[in-house]
């Protein structure tokens, strides 16, 4: 029965909730939110117990929607989605409590649309059908540009329409090349149908073509991920975005581009994607990313930018996982994809949280203020480990997992990758040493105070996850193995993988 | 029900929603002559006209109910699908103009009721277009449309830049005019008749011989008309101006209506007679490429909300051309679907704005109306709405009618062009959303800011009924498709097959 109505009631709460707290009064906006996305949360979590890790799709539901196009609402989830829903329901009560003292105008808005926003991100993840898919990544993007345009920092106009602009060209081509397959499909079997299965089973014998489609769904992925050179937008959205809308940009809207890349790019052209031409560019501009990330990371002044730029480069980690293309390389991306949601998401949190009392995000303006505020600077420190991949953290499972199994395929570039895990802990370390350790030599930070109780409520379920998923990952490998395994099985014929130890 | 145009009271029937639309305009005619003077008197008339537009709207539905078809190819007038839909459009059109002209003329002082009976004698001419199976009536149907407009555009003829629009739309639209009707007797030239279905029938066997020159002349010079009354570029130059000039209401009417009757005849026209032809894709395939390259990056340096919305909807023109360009028959229900959309979004966006402008100065920018949001919640939620529709977004009907034009442009293997209209979407996205940047994330610039802005209660109904619909067709868009695929169909040779049509 659960698995029945679970998808279609993890899209539908939000939208009411989103109407709800539009009409309460606007002081009450964010305990109703607050109320809605832990209600949200708790529909999710027997998605966990229930999920049977088999490799296949799960709790779909098909029903028509436009029947004569051949358009179904048709959703569910496998060992790969599973785990960006369960992330995307889990960050969304902590974002709407970070905001609590950030937002204090039109509050109800602002919390609505991070629920229509939850709507837009789980749509992602579960839509089998590509017209249903395409509908939910064009709508996430307006409540984003909302968030960021309305509530954002000093240059949020601008920051705000390049992200708009940035997401669209890619989107509008990637639908271009979704019709493309559909007629495709149409013409080899006589059936119309925009179904996940119907398409990829036809998607073969497109012949030079099949560049061109891939070529549209690379650019909409690869401007979200965002691979270099592509990735223009990010540092603008994270520094303008408010707190909340930070760490869901990081935590889960560039997932969407790597899951993207895994659910469809890679699946649909398999011969393009796998070509060596493609292999090359593709592993180059992850590297690209990987160290020219953490190089400009180094020398940000403004701890934001540094996180963001941060991004760019542990989802090159991703990219690089992902066509690598061995069991360990895709669940290591797969966790670094979690990972990333929370350390990331943590790291905005902490910033946010100081930057309410000091109204600076600048690094040089602090500096010692471990004496002043020991809980912050103990907390900072567990999370930037993580980021850096410290043994015992989450993030070095993921990394590990990530430069073993791409060892095997691409030698070269992983040793490269390497130096970025150094650069990683050159410029956190930096940041953390200026901010909270050196001597205090600002009077103003004298007076911070720490961590209230509702800040650290939102940080405590970061934490676990962390350790959780550091020290005992295995309930987490252990559902995505199977899907991962099918999905390498299905690109590359177990004959090519059997020769390798 | 099979008409015979033969038997005089099957032609009448034929011409039923005309007849009654005419019957009405005569009504109204007598009406303004006998009383004109009161504010009461305006009212009146509009709500008459209403009345007039929705019954000729119940006459049609009752054809379409009925079936309603024409025997043999020779009639003067076509009955099919794609001729109810089509007057569909141009009545909605007409009736949300008369819903939102009321608080307009009031505000302006334009207290001169003959307003409603042009507005009627507009429609009528559009309705002429799309029935029309024969050059001349199509082109009756054009002038009959044209001169009602004409004059509408200079009614608020105090001020000097509706005047001055008037007077160029006029000279350029004559000069247009006289294209179309140049392209037609060269057409008659060579196949010796104007009726599209015998046209139709000629075309192939004169392709090869020496008249086809004289043939193809006249096609082009059609295609100069008719691209004049859409405003393509390059025969665009005349729609800023004018749009710019007119009252607002008549600017929705004109960019709405007037572009759907001129799309609806020229697919009629190359459809009918000149569907087994190719030249003219090509001929079109640039007309649309250079319209939705050239539309989109004027309107992109627009600081005047009315200017842009009159490039954008020269970008519009583009992308139903492409539709054009494609031909066949889900194309044509591609244009029907579009269209309606179009109607919707645009008529929308006028009377929003119009509600913005002061009386006497109608030249509202993009920057004022920074921080609407925050004074008029519903009417900037109801503009977003249009504008989002205007990009082509998903959950709208703007996106559900450029998602069926791309159906057909890529049925019909245009992919670069499949390619071109996205892009030139984006670069949209560059005068759209600084609408609504203005409205929710600058701030007012001081407390009285949009303390005029007003709309009454019935424009208020036209602006909730517009959005109601926008989003309803973007979500659920089944019924539409229904209507536009029967519709699309109807409009095709009957000899000719498409080679792939999708469902």
């Amino acid at each position: 029965m659960y698995a029945r109505w679970v998808i279609t009631a993890l899209l539908i709460w939000p939208l009411i909730a989103g109407a709800v707290v539009l009409l309460v009064p606007g002081r009450l906006a964010k305990y109703v939110a607050l109320a809605a996305s832990l209600v949200e949360f708790a529909i999710s979590v027997p998605l966990w117990w229930t999920f049977v890790p088999d490799g296949g799709m799960q709790f779909v539901v098909d029903r028509p929607w436009v029947a004569a196009w051949g358009i179904h609402y048709t959703v569910g989830v496998d060992g790969i989605s599973l785990f960006l829903v369960l992330l995307t329901t889990f960050l969304m009560p902590l974002s709407i409590l970070g905001s609590w003292s950030y937002i204090t105008r039109r509050d109800g808005g602002f919390y609505a649309l991070l629920l229509v926003l939850t709507t837009g991100m789980i749509g992602v993840f579960v839509s089998l059908d590509l017209f249903l898919f395409y509908v939910m990544w064009e709508v996430m993007l307006i409540p984003m540009y909302f968030i960021i345009g309305v509530w954002g920092g000093d240059n949020r106009l601008y920051a705000a329409i390049k992200f708009f602009i940035y997401t669209f060209v890619g989107s509008l081509l990637m639908l271009v090349a979704i019709l493309v397959l559909y007629l495709h499909a149409a013409r080899a079997t006589g059936a119309y149908s925009f179904g996940y299965a119907h398409l990829l089973s036809n998607a073969k014998d497109l012949g030079p073509v099949a560049w061109w489609l891939f070529g549209a769904f690379f650019l909409a992925f690869a401007i979200k991920v965002p691979l270099f050179p592509l990735h223009t937008w990010l540092p603008d959205a994270h520094v303008e975005a408010p707190t909340a809308g930070s760490v869901i940009l990081a935590g889960i809207l560039l997932k969407m581009g790597t899951y993207g890349f895994l659910r469809f790019a890679l699946p649909f052209f398999p011969s393009v994607a796998l070509s060596r031409t493609v292999q090359l560019v593709i592993v180059i501009l992850s590297l690209i990313g990987i160290i020219y990330g953490g190089l400009v990371a180094l020398v940000q002044p403004d701890f934001k930018k540094l996180i963001a730029y941060s991004s760019v480069a542990h989802l090159g980690f991703v990219m690089l996982g992902i066509w690598a293309l061995t069991l360990q390389s895709v669940q290591g991306a797969l966790l670094i994809m979690i990972n990333h949601g929370i350390s990331t998401g943590a790291l905005f949190f902490l910033v946010g949280m100081i930057y309410e009392r000091r109204h600076s995000r600048l690094i040089e303006a602090y500096g010692g203020i471990a004496r002043v505020v020991p809980l912050f600077a103990g907390i900072l420190t567990i999370v930037s480990l993580s980021s850096i991949a410290l043994p015992g953290t989450n993030g070095f499972v993921g990394e590990f997992l990530v430069l073993l199994g791409s060892f095997r395929t691409y030698p070269i570039a992983t040793v490269l990758a390497t130096t970025g895990v150094i650069v990683a802990a050159a410029y956190l370390l930096t940041a953390l040493q200026r901010v909270i350790y050196n001597p205090l030599t600002n009077a103003e930070n004298e007076k911070l105070s720490d961590l209230t109780l509702r800040e650290l409520l939102v940080l405590a379920p970061l934490l676990a996850g962390i350790l959780w998923i550091g020290i005992y990952p295995k309930p987490f490998l252990q559902r995505m193995e199977p899907s991962a395994k099918a999905l390498i099985e299905q690109l590359r014929p177990p004959s090519s993988v059997a020769g390798q130890p | 029900m099979r008409l015979d145009p033969a038997v005089s009271h099957d032609l009448l029937l034929t011409l039923l929603p005309e007849l009654v639309l005419t019957g009405w305009s005569l009504v109204l005619l007598l009406f303004v002559a006998w009383r004109h003077q009161t504010t009461r008197d305006l009212r009146l008339t509009g709500w008459l006209t209403f009345v007039a537009l929705v019954s000729t709207a119940i006459a049609t539905w009752w054809l379409w109910w009925n079936r309603a078809s024409v025997q043999g190819t020779v009639s003067m007038v076509a009955a099919d699908d794609f001729r109810w839909v089509a007057d569909w459009i141009f009545l909605g059109a007409g009736a949300l103009t008369v819903l939102v002209s009321f608080g307009y003329l009031e505000r302006e002082r334009l207290l001169a009721p003959e307003y409603y009976v042009l507005l009627v004698f507009g429609v009528l001419g559009m309705m002429v277009m799309a029935a029309g199976a024969d050059l001349m009536v199509i082109f009756l149907g054009l002038e009959l449309m044209s001169v009602a407009v004409y004059v509408l555009t200079g009614f608020d003829r105090r001020r000097a830049r509706s005047a001055e629009a008037a007077l160029k739309y006029f000279l350029l639209g004559a000069f247009a005019s006289g294209f179309l009707l140049y392209g037609i007797a060269l057409v008659y030239g060579a196949t010796g008749t104007t009726n599209l279905g015998l046209i139709g029938t000629q075309v192939g066997a004169l392709e090869a011989s020496r008249s086809s020159v004289m043939l193809l002349a006249g096609l082009a010079l059609l295609i100069v008309g008719f691209g004049f009354k859409i405003a393509a570029v390059p025969f665009h130059m005349w729609a800023p101006d004018v749009y710019d000039g007119a009252p607002t209401p008549v600017t929705g009417f004109m960019a709405t209506g007037v572009k759907a009757a001129a799309f609806a005849a020229l697919f009629r026209v190359l459809n009918q007679a000149f569907g087994t032809l190719t030249t003219w894709h090509d001929i079109v395939w640039w007309l649309a490429v250079v319209t939705m390259i050239g539309g989109n990056v004027f309107a992109l340096s627009q600081r005047s909300v009315k200017r842009m919305l009159a490039y954008s909807s020269v970008a519009h023109a583009g992308y139903l051309l492409v539709a054009v360009s494609a031909g066949g028959s889900p194309a044509t229900s591609a244009f029907l679907v579009y269209a309606i959309a179009y109607t919707l979004m645009t008529v929308g966006a006028f009377a929003i704005l119009q509600a913005k402008g002061r009386a006497g100065e109608s030249d509202v920018t993009i920057d004022d109306l920074s921080g609407l949001a925050t004074r008029h919640p519903w009417l900037s939620f109801g503009l977003a709405v249009c504008m989002l529709s205007l990009l082509g977004f998903p959950g709208t009907a703007g996106f559900i009618g450029k998602w069926y034009i791309l159906i057909a442009a890529l049925s019909a293997g245009q992919n670069v062009l499949a390619a071109i209209l996205v892009l030139t979407s984006v670069v949209s996205a560059g005068y759209y959303l600084p609408v609504i940047m203005a409205m929710y994330m600058k701030p007012e610039p001081d407390e009285t800011a949009h303390l005029d802005v007003r709309l009454d209660r019935w424009g208020r109904t036209a602006v909730a009924a517009v959005v109601l619909g926008l989003l309803l067709f973007g979500v659920w868009p089944n019924r539409l498709f229904d209507l536009a695929r029967s519709a699309g169909g109807s409009v095709q040779p009957s000899s000719t097959s498409t080679a792939v049509s999708p469902p």
